[in-house]
């Protein structure tokens, strides 16, 4: 087992709204070693941003940090007791890409002085250096003719370019984590097979950890190693990529990997599961999968534990059932 | 009689939500008394304040050692009570500052959401107006109007109106032209909203947050406006009275007797501080996500509170 750089232990995020208390996190424990590629992926509202912005500290007013913690390398950076998370790790250490490129970057800087700041902020580097350093870092995103793109305003860019931009930026640091929250939802396939083949790219060459936040299991399955599939605010199954989509465990995941479309696939009528998922204003006691779930039993109403299963863990007490050809016939 | 009943919930929720914040209530309740006072000021004046009486001039406050019962808060340089001059002053003040403030505001309000919802020439055109009426000193216009109309309340309030509807016309203009190129603005066109709809149900309510903070701003400035014009002699005449008027008449005293200018001062700070108090919390509620936002934090100190404790 590789060092282990961020460890989440059961984080409980929740919402005051004036309905009531909406848990949008309910009890989700990650942990992300060295050179790694965690994929977190679920549907809509299941909890998977909410996660992100845990662990970078971006919890703010009407959200709050409920139960948990959030350790970097052993020290607590979020939750019971952590009244300032340590300089230096946010930002640095970790850091984070946003759906949207379009307003990550400020309209009335070039995207050199924007890159600069970066470099200078965390690298110490001024002038000269600091502009070699930032046109070095456009290069490394692929981006072509460095040196006249730094003096360029971001409407000058492409949304694909804008994204290595951010890209560009994130790296600067040098930092050991990066989590990318649905970096390609914005982009056309193309862009975006270019956007992973660029992260897988720099996380070979600088030893780079990601968390890769995404609702496509498609790119979860080009680039990641391991697979963490979240719903209604808990992870229901985690494990490695290749033995999840070849033996899906929980049906949630069965239900899932059996709605993506394939292209050799294309008569076929896409399946989708039944039903929406449950509000998370008043969770449900038991699965919370179970109103849509096949297979469900009796003992469905009981909370489901994460339970070690041979290559990852799984929390459903019909794991590995091949649930929705029971439910068809 | 079922009106009441259906009426009445809304209320309830209203004032629960209000006790909440504890500074927007205090302001709501002295505001409601401000408006009180000023209504049954016949009652509750202990004097006629044109009232003069020689024998009585400066005569300070109550806690003084030479002060007296008979006025509470100290009598002016004519001998006219000063308690009485303020209940009846916040009539005059009330109503000119309200009414101007809603006058002027609908004015801008009107001119600038038309000059910013359709842009080019009539943009330029209506700009230039307030460009114009802009480096037009104030002052002047009213002495030129008041001098043709003669001095009176609505005199004040037309041509106060009339110099200071430009900054809401600014204000408005600007907030809609951006906000036409905001994406939910263009999806109205697009799926056949007429302009009426599109200005009244998706650019207006963005401006209710700017234009309730300008409102206030400028309720203090019709109020110091008003006395301006009032110490020159063109604005509320006597035997009438104003807040504004008494803190300008009340500064050739300021060195002997204090009480004349401090009080009706005083009144003037209340009841805008009252204003702003309510304002703001007036601004959050019509923000559905500042209002959760809100919500959130009172939860939360009422958490810390408990841990506290």
């Amino acid at each position: 087992m590789t060092e282990t750089l961020l460890e989440i232990d059961d984080l409980h995020v929740a919402f005051d709204t004036r309905a009531g208390v909406v848990q949008a996190v309910r009890g989700v424990s990650l942990t992300v070693g060295r050179g790694e590629t965690l994929g977190l992926v679920g549907e809509s509202g299941s909890g998977k941003s909410v996660t992100a912005q845990a662990m970078m500290g971006l919890i703010d007013v009407p959200g709050r940090i409920s139960g948990g913690t959030v350790r970097w390398c052993g020290t607590p950076l979020v939750g019971e007791g952590v009244r300032r998370a340590p300089r230096n790790i946010w930002g640095r250490e970790i850091t984070m890409i946003f759906q949207n490129p379009m307003t990550s970057l400020n309209p009335l800087m070039t995207i050199g002085a924007q890159l600069q700041e970066a470099v200078r902020l965390h690298l110490g580097l001024r002038g000269a250096a600091a502009r070699t350093r930032a046109a070095d870092l456009l290069n490394a995103v692929g981006i072509s003719g460095a040196a006249r793109r730094l003096d360029q305003y971001p409407h000058e860019f492409s949304g694909g370019m804008r994204q290595r931009v951010m890209i560009a930026m994130a790296i600067a640091s040098e930092p050991r984590l990066l989590i990318a929250d649905e970096p390609t939802t914005a982009l056309d396939v193309t862009i975006q097979a270019q956007i992973l083949e660029l992260l897988a790219e720099l996380q070979s060459q600088l030893g780079l950890s990601i968390i890769l936040i995404t609702h496509d299991l498609g790119i979860v399955a080009g680039l990641c190693h391991r697979v963490a599939v979240m719903y209604a605010g808990q992870i229901v199954e985690t494990g490695a990529v290749d033995t999840m989509f070849e033996q899906p465990a929980h049906p949630y995941t069965q239900g899932l990997i059996r709605s993506t479309p394939l292209l050799d696939a294309c008569d076929d009528r896409l399946v989708a599961i039944d039903g929406t998922p449950p509000g998370l204003l008043i969770p449900p006691a038991g699965c919370a999968f179970q109103p849509r779930c096949p297979v469900a039993t009796a003992p469905c109403g009981v909370p489901q534990v994460l339970t070690p299963t041979g290559t990852g863990a799984v929390a459903c007490c019909r794991a590995g059932i091949d649930a929705w050809k029971v439910g068809a016939a | 009689m079922g009106l009441p009943m259906m009426s009445f919930r809304p209320l309830r929720s209203f004032l629960s939500e209000l006790w909440q914040d504890k500074a927007a209530a205090i302001g709501f309740a002295v505001m409601v008394l401000i408006v009180l006072m000023a209504v049954f000021a016949p009652v509750l004046a202990p004097e006629d304040p044109a009232t003069q009486s020689l024998l009585q001039r400066l005569k300070p406050p109550v806690w003084d050692a030479r002060g007296s019962w008979d006025h509470l808060l100290g009598t002016d340089n004519l001998g006219r009570d000063v308690l009485s001059r303020i209940i009846w002053g916040a009539r005059t003040t009330l109503t000119i500052g309200i009414v101007t403030c809603v006058i002027a505001a609908m004015i801008g309000t009107t001119l600038g959401l038309w000059a910013g919802f359709m842009g080019g020439r009539t943009d330029s055109v209506l700009m230039r107006l307030v460009d114009i009426q802009v480096s037009f000193p104030g002052i002047l216009l009213i002495l030129l109007v008041v001098g043709v109309l003669g001095p009176g309340v609505w005199t004040l309030i037309a041509v106060l109106s009339v110099t200071n509807w430009m900054v809401y016309a600014r204000l408005v203009r600007g907030i809609v032209s951006s906000t036409r190129q905001m994406p939910y603005v263009e999806a109205a066109e697009v799926i056949g909203c007429r302009p009426s709809r599109v200005i009244f149900v998706h650019l207006l309510p963005n401006l209710v947050s700017p234009l309730l903070t300008l409102l206030i701003l400028e309720f203090t400035n019709i109020v110091l406006a008003e006395a301006a014009v009032s110490f020159l002699g063109f604005g509320v005449q006597p035997p009438d009275t104003s807040w504004g008027l008494d803190v300008a008449s009340g500064r050739d005293y300021l060195f002997i007797a204090w009480w004349l200018v401090t009080f009706p001062g005083l009144a003037i700070v209340v009841t805008v501080l009252s204003i702003n108090l309510f304002a703001n919390w007036l601004r959050v509620t019509s923000d559905p996500e500042e209002r959760e936002k809100r919500f959130a934090r009172t939860i939360a100190a009422k958490r810390r509170r408990r841990r506290a404790t």
